[in-house]
């Protein structure tokens, strides 16, 4: 495990330099890739520019807003798929034909039918992102041990309670592994919306603006930087949320391994 | 012919090194079958893997048929316990046999041919087409077999080969081994922890001790007549035997 | 077989039958066969006609009716000679150049991505110096670089094929990465053991063995692939769909803009489907296998 770290450290250490010193010996066009140094830099300035960090909190009030509401969409609704044969069949075709429909062709209508960005951005990241979460309620709920649903049934308690005690908790870790899904994808979204868009801040937007300012690179590296940041946080948060709370499945998937 | 000379393995360096095996003298003769069993822990999976040259041995050597093993030897065969991951599930059954034989140098059609041969010695005439999953754990077993056997080895080795089956499959398959050893000329290294396995098939039992492994003793096996299930089992040569390798592998346990 | 009984309602009354049992009347069958098709498309034809009936009554025109879209599809896109697939002119300049960007990316992608994936995967050390880079590199959402091969490649269909490249590359060798890592050892030793040579350990035993986790990977980067498509033809194009799309708003033509977004739905689920059939042929013996372990 520690000498796992240690490589990884030299791994990146290693790119680091090597990219540096393509750059510095012109090996690639400095204008055009600037030294990893100046890129770092620039994310470091970055991070104390209050303009920057608007943009940020732009992207993430964003990014948080829609992917609340494509949870509170699609897990009822995976709820109601899950549990309801003929609500299945009929919502199949339907869920078969719009998941595959690229999202980001969703934001010149979106841009045209609302106006406020805001409005436009979490539409198309609830749409998105709704589909893992729902994918994944929806399998979880057949997976139920068909075992654990009678037990509680013999006992006199009604579908909800069924529901509610036993498919909902051991549904759930699944459901939590489409919701980290979705987050890597509404962050997708949002920045393309804010490309797109050209309007109403954002991380998107920011890359849009010092690109028009000209050929300025090294800022542009330096906000992308941030954006990886930022994905790379979310990731991590959310799988070490999955752990804390669903403790219990992975000890019990450890021990039937 | 099979000599296993002062043999002994480390795994590890250091104070977490552990002393699998030790001080292992074993010879086998061409064309015999020794049957190794001892409790678990005795180091066999560690034997067997120094045999096979899958590890490289800290202490002692192998030789097979004088030459010192280092790497897998062209002339071996291994049939592992758990089939279902030595078999690979994305190739037919006859694929699967016919995987290792273009090493031999053999063409398409050539191993083909082989594989359906060692099919039918089997008992799985016309199965190629299948895919391992679609065959029951001891019909997976014979393909393990076939395979071993389409390979021409002069060294078997039998990894618990019959462990993870049931009662009346595993006796069915103590008898094709018996068969197949009097249609080909093999020498076979059966590692069991099964006594009456060890005894009904073996030509000679090895007993193996624990922490570390080591050779307890080595008693061959005279039994009047071809061997059958039942009236063998019943014969007093045996019931002594494996009494008498019982009493062995207990004081292992125990000690 | 007669037509008069096919649409007769009284099919429902014999649901009671057990399925598969022997041979139901012709009748019988016919109507559960009617049924079972209302039961999974009632919704669908629902949904359409609402669309319809809300778009004529709300009257707006940012929301056409589809009887519209439809039409204005056809009039663009899909009135051309037989000899092109019935495709017009103009449905050929766009549809077919970004499509061919779409599918070289990808599968540059996934060549690079399965031969790095699989270095990476089968040496230890190469692993562990590369990985928390991969790792960074996954997480940059991928349109974020867009301005990035902007500047280098100007606008262009360079700078597109750059964007797909790189923003879906990462799912494609992570996969493999992981796929390599993690053959069942008992797998290597018995090919070890049978003196597969290390080219032939390659091709029949890691690969396949990796090919679950790296068709995993390919369809997540399909799909990204696709995306990054349509917002490179939005942002920097002359041609494409995204293209076609990004005109036709700016000449107020949203029957047109509706239209290529139906016109991208279905593409999207072309390839899915194109993809689903592909994986089932090669990884058929995986799904047995599994349903015959569970």
């Amino acid at each position: 495990m520690n000498r796992r770290l240690v490589r990884g450290a030299c791994g990146v250490a290693g790119f680091l330099v090597l990219a540096e010193v393509a750059s510095r010996t012109g090996l690639v066009d400095p204008d055009h890739i600037p030294p990893v140094s100046t890129v770092l830099l620039r994310a470091v300035q970055l991070a104390a520019d209050v303009e920057f960090l608007g943009h940020v909190g732009t992207t993430l009030t964003a990014w948080a807003l829609g992917l609340a509401v494509a949870i509170a969409v699609a897990v009822p609704l995976g709820l109601l798929i899950g549990s309801l044969p003929w609500v299945d069949k009929a919502t199949q075709p339907l869920v078969e034909f719009l998941r595959p429909i690229p999202s980001v062709a969703l934001i010149p209508l979106a841009i045209m039918l609302l106006p406020d960005t805001l409005q436009m951005k979490t539409s198309v990241i609830v749409y998105a992102s709704m589909w893992p979460i729902l994918i994944n309620t929806v399998y979880a709920l057949r997976d139920v041990d068909p075992v654990a649903k009678e037990t509680l049934r013999s006992f006199g308690f009604n579908p909800f309670a069924v529901l509610w005690r036993v498919s909902l908790p051991s549904a759930a870790p699944f459901i939590a592994t489409g919701v980290r899904v979705a987050a890597a994808t509404a962050l997708v979204l949002t920045v393309s919306a804010e490309i797109i868009a050209g309007r109403g801040g954002g991380i998107g937007f920011y890359t849009m603006l010092v690109r028009s300012g000209g050929i300025n690179t090294d800022l542009l590296l330096g906000a992308i930087v941030w954006a990886g940041v930022i994905g790379i946080l979310i990731n991590f948060l959310l799988v070490r949320m999955e752990r804390r709370v669903f403790r219990w499945h992975s000890a019990r998937a450890e021990v039937g391994a | 012919m099979l000599e296993i000379v002062k043999l002994g393995h480390v795994y590890g360096t250091g104070p977490t090194a552990h002393q699998a095996i030790a001080d292992i003298n074993l010879e086998v003769a061409q064309g015999e079958l020794v049957s190794l069993v001892g409790p678990s822990g005795c180091g066999k999976s560690t034997l067997l893997r120094c045999v096979a040259g899958l590890i490289q041995p800290t202490e002692g050597e192998v030789r097979l048929d004088g030459t010192p093993i280092s790497g897998v030897p062209d002339n071996l065969a291994v049939v592992f316990q758990d089939y279902s991951r030595s078999l690979y599930p994305w190739l037919s059954v006859r694929d699967n046999v016919a995987l290792p034989l273009s090493r031999k140098g053999a063409g398409r059609a050539e191993a083909r041919e082989a594989s359906e041969r060692a099919l039918g010695e089997v008992g799985l005439a016309g199965a190629g087409e299948k895919y391992p999953w679609q065959l029951s754990g001891g019909m997976q077993q014979r393909v393990s077999i076939a395979r071993a056997l389409a390979y021409t080895p002069s060294l078997l080795l039998l990894d618990e080969p019959f462990g993870a089956l049931d009662a009346q499959t595993r006796e069915d398959l103590e008898d094709l081994v018996l068969r197949l050893r009097t249609e080909h000329t093999m020498t076979i290294l059966l590692i069991t922890h099964d006594i009456d396995e060890s005894v009904y098939v073996g030509d000679r039992v090895v007993v193996l001790g624990r922490n570390p492994g080591h050779i307890v003793a080595d008693l061959p096996v005279v039994l009047e007549g071809p061997r059958e299930q039942i009236s063998t089992r019943a014969t007093p040569e045996f019931v002594a035997l494996r009494a008498q390798v019982a009493q062995l592998v207990r004081e292992q346990i125990n000690s | 077989m007669s037509t008069s009984t096919a649409t007769r309602p009284a099919a429902p009354a014999e649901d009671g039958d057990p399925a598969g049992g022997g041979s139901p009347g012709g009748a019988a069958r016919v109507g559960r066969a009617v049924l079972a098709v209302l039961s999974r498309s009632w919704l669908v034809v629902l949904v359409l006609v609402a669309w319809e009936a809300v778009t004529v009554a709300v009257d707006d025109h940012f929301f056409p009716p589809p009887s519209q879209i439809a039409v204005r599809m056809y009039e663009l896109w899909f009135s051309g000679p037989a000899s092109s697939a019935f495709l017009t002119q103009e449905a050929l300049d766009h549809f077919v150049p970004g499509i061919g960007r779409l599918l070289l990316g990808w599968a540059l992608a996934a060549v690079v991505g399965v031969v790095l994936g699989v270095a990476l995967g089968r040496s230890e050390l190469l692993h562990d110096l590369l990985d928390p880079l991969l790792q960074f590199f996954r997480a940059i959402p991928p349109p974020a670089l867009l301005p990035v091969f902007l500047i280098l490649f100007s606008i262009g269909p360079r700078m597109q094929l750059a964007t797909i490249v790189f923003g879906i590359i990462w799912p494609i060798l992570l996969n493999t990465m992981d796929g390599a890592r993690s053959v069942d050892r008992l797998h290597l030793d018995t090919a070890r053991v049978f003196g597969l040579s290390a080219p032939r350990r390659l091709v029949r035993i890691i690969l396949p063995s990796a090919a679950p986790k790296i068709f995993a990977g390919l369809r997540i980067s399909l799909a990204m692939a696709l995306i990054l498509m349509v917002i490179s033809e939005l942002v920097g194009a002359t041609n494409g769909i995204g293209y076609l799309m990004q005109t036709a708003q700016f000449g107020f033509d949203y029957q047109a803009v509706w239209g290529a977004v139906i016109v991208l739905g279905v593409l999207g689920n072309v390839l899915n489907l194109l993809f689903t059939l592909v994986e089932r042929q090669v990884l058929g013996w995986q799904h047995g296998a599994r349903q015959l372990n569970s």
